[in-house]
């Protein structure tokens, strides 16, 4: 159940930003799953799930039941969690954290500034969807920026956390192909996002009020909004899940993967998502026809674009243990690494986008 | 010179390797004298040459070619034993990987050494290994296995294969198509096998395959190989 007809990733979204991709080329359809996979696909709202007489109620009104439920319906945006910010005000200042017109939206924005015009970006707390996702954003933007020769642009960072996702290697790449161009600021340095507005451009915080031409506002988020009606949710807003199987913790006929779920280690990613549908899917087969069920394995890696053939990484692999998704080995790119393996990893992402997507959409 | 399938025949092939590992970087030609002031660390726990005897570590001589793990008269970790199980056979490359950086290539070693980071003191070092060396190392005890053998042993389960290949896939596609990812369908077992045990024990150098491969046991890598081999690309 999906209720659009094309799906645009999130991931690689930025590099569409940076003009390294099409729109097109981040945007799928549905019709090869139907076509070859003898998978029915339904373009609706599911708008209830009666738990209890296990069938999910779409917009139309129409009913379909189950025997097992998978749900991954993402992220909700809590836009009231950054004050003044709405669904409304995100015509004006874009979060493009969800794909689609949001993101053709900010890249219009993008495009639009002039040499001398400031960006702001105010990104989320913990826990969010693409952890390193906002900074690859704003290397993105200092690349067009770059790209065009602007000299006295800036891009400032709000941040409401103290440090971030592979920071030493964002701030290496920063500084050597954007020096001066990208100022963060910490939760520990602006003292805290007071409010944006929509009408002036402006964001205030302790230190001081930033005004930009384009401002990129990414909130606070949650499960997507279906979870939060049919009760899968925790105070945290997300859905507790076994970590052996993904099944949620509040109901044994559905499970639950991707952003939604509390996936313990492992970051909201896509190829995180795509592995915890795997280990779902192997036990809703072992519920329904008694399939053999292995034991759960989980993996994920981000790649990240700086600039042009300069691509980082960071990887990890899970197990579960008695209390959650647990990572059991890592790595992640170092500093002052040969230009040759980061262009050799930028290959690689491309090459991964191409094996996750036609893995989801099929062949 | 007795000849191993897959394995250098001898010394000399051994330190041929390492040269040209080293060829990127100019005046830094293995030099068994240099490699002979940082075996100095080394001394305490080994020995190698004539007489050499076994100490806190076991003895080094007729090093290159041993299967790890495997002289009686010392006590091993576990885990040293399991690789040598496993086929992990001492030579060039596998000395080096695992001077870089011991525990992560034999996790659970007893070797008390946190590795020497720097390659062109790991090629001396190993240079000098090869060179201190006094019985013939042609002499030296057959390896008990081929690298992965312990795998290719196993009649692996195709469909834990299909289970695990979910990972694959997810980088790797099942066409065969290559769009920056190399192709993994239609190898033959033995390669296949080979490949992921040299990424497990850091020889195939790859982040995220060595991640991929760190916690496939076995069990793993042979249902892998079943289910790729018996797999029809689409
Ligand atoms: C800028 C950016 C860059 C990123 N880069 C990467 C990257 O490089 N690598 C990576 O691995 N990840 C990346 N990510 C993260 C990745 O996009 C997400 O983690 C991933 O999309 C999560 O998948 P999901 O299925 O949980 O949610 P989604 O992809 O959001 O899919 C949920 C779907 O469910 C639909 N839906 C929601 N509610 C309902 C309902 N009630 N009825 C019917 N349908 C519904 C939604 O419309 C949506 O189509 C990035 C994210 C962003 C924002």
């Amino acid at each position: 159940m999906r209720p659009i007809q094309r799906y645009t990733t999130c991931f690689f979204s930025n590099l569409y930003l940076g003009g390294y991709r099409s729109f097109d080329s981040i945007t799928h359809g549905y019709d090869t799953l139907a076509a070859n996979y003898g998978i029915s696909v339904v373009n609706a709202f599911a708008s209830v799930v009666d738990r209890e007489g296990k069938t999910v109620r779409l917009a139309d009104g129409s009913t379909l039941s189950y025997d097992r439920l998978i749900i991954a319906p993402g992220i909700d945006l809590i836009y009231d969690s950054v004050p003044g910010y709405s669904e409304e005000a995100a015509e004006i200042m874009p979060h493009s954290w969800k794909a689609g017109p949001q993101t053709q939206l900010l890249k219009a924005k993008l495009d639009a500034i002039e040499d001398g015009q400031q960006i702001i970006i105010v990104t989320p707390p913990n826990p969010y969807r693409c952890p390193p996702g906002p900074y690859e954003r704003a290397s993105m933007f200092a690349h067009v920026l770059k790209a065009k020769g602007f000299t006295s642009s800036r891009i400032i960072i709000l941040d409401p956390k103290p440090k971030f996702s592979k920071q030493a290697l964002f701030s290496e790449g920063w500084e050597k192909y954007y020096p001066g161009m990208i100022e963060w600021y910490g939760s520990d340095v602006h003292g805290g996002i007071k409010s944006v507005d929509q009408k002036s451009g402006e964001v205030a915080t302790d230190l001081d009020t930033f005004k930009g031409s384009l401002v990129n506002v990414i909130p606070a988020q949650r499960a997507g909004r279906i979870e939060q009606d049919v009760g899968l949710t925790d105070d945290s807003g997300y859905c507790p899940i076994d970590p052996a199987s993904m099944r949620s913790k509040m109901d044994e006929n559905i499970f639950v993967i991707g952003d939604a779920a509390i996936a313990g280690d492992i970051p909201k990613s896509a190829f995180a998502a795509n592995s915890q549908a795997k280990v779902a899917a192997m036990n809703v087969r072992g519920d329904l026809i008694e399939s053999k069920v292995f034991p759960a394995k989980y993996a994920n890696t981000c790649w990240s674009l700086i600039e042009t053939d300069d691509c980082v990484k960071v990887g990890a692999q899970y197990a579960p243990n008695s209390e959650k998704i647990a990572s059991t080995s890592s790595f992640i790119s170092q500093t002052h690494e040969p230009a040759d393996l980061r262009r050799t990893n930028y290959e690689e992402s491309v090459g991964w986008y191409k094996g996750i997507t036609t893995d989801i959409f099929g062949a | 010179m007795v000849r191993r399938k897959g394995l250098p025949g001898s010394v000399f092939v051994v330190v041929a390797l390492a040269v040209t590992t080293l060829a990127a970087a100019p005046d830094a030609a293995p030099d068994s004298e240099r490699g002979q002031i940082i075996f100095q660390t080394c001394e305490g726990c080994h020995q190698v040459g004539e007489g050499a005897r076994h100490g806190i570590g076991p003895h080094l001589d007729a090093f290159f070619g041993r299967c790890a793990g495997s002289l009686d008269a010392f006590k091993y970790s576990g885990a040293m034993h399991r690789y040598g199980e496993d086929g992990l056979v001492w030579n060039a490359e596998t000395l080096d990987a695992y001077l870089a950086r011991p525990q992560a290539m034999v996790p659970g070693t007893r070797m008390s050494y946190r590795g020497l980071t720097d390659a062109a003191k790991r090629a001396d070092l190993i240079a000098y290994i090869a060179s201190a060396t006094a019985v013939d190392p042609t002499l030296a005890p057959a390896p008990r296995a081929e690298i992965g053998a312990a795998a290719m042993g196993i009649d692996g389960d195709p469909d834990y294969g299909e289970y695990l290949a979910g990972e694959s896939v997810t980088c790797h596609q099942r066409s065969g198509r290559t769009d920056g990812i190399p192709s993994i369908v239609g190898w033959l077992r033995g390669a296949f096998i080979r490949a992921l045990f040299e990424y497990k024990t850091n020889v195939r150098q790859h982040q995220v395959m060595k991640l991929m491969a760190v916690n496939l046991g076995n069990e793993e890598i042979a249902a892998l190989a079943a289910y790729f081999r018996g797999f029809d690309p689409q």
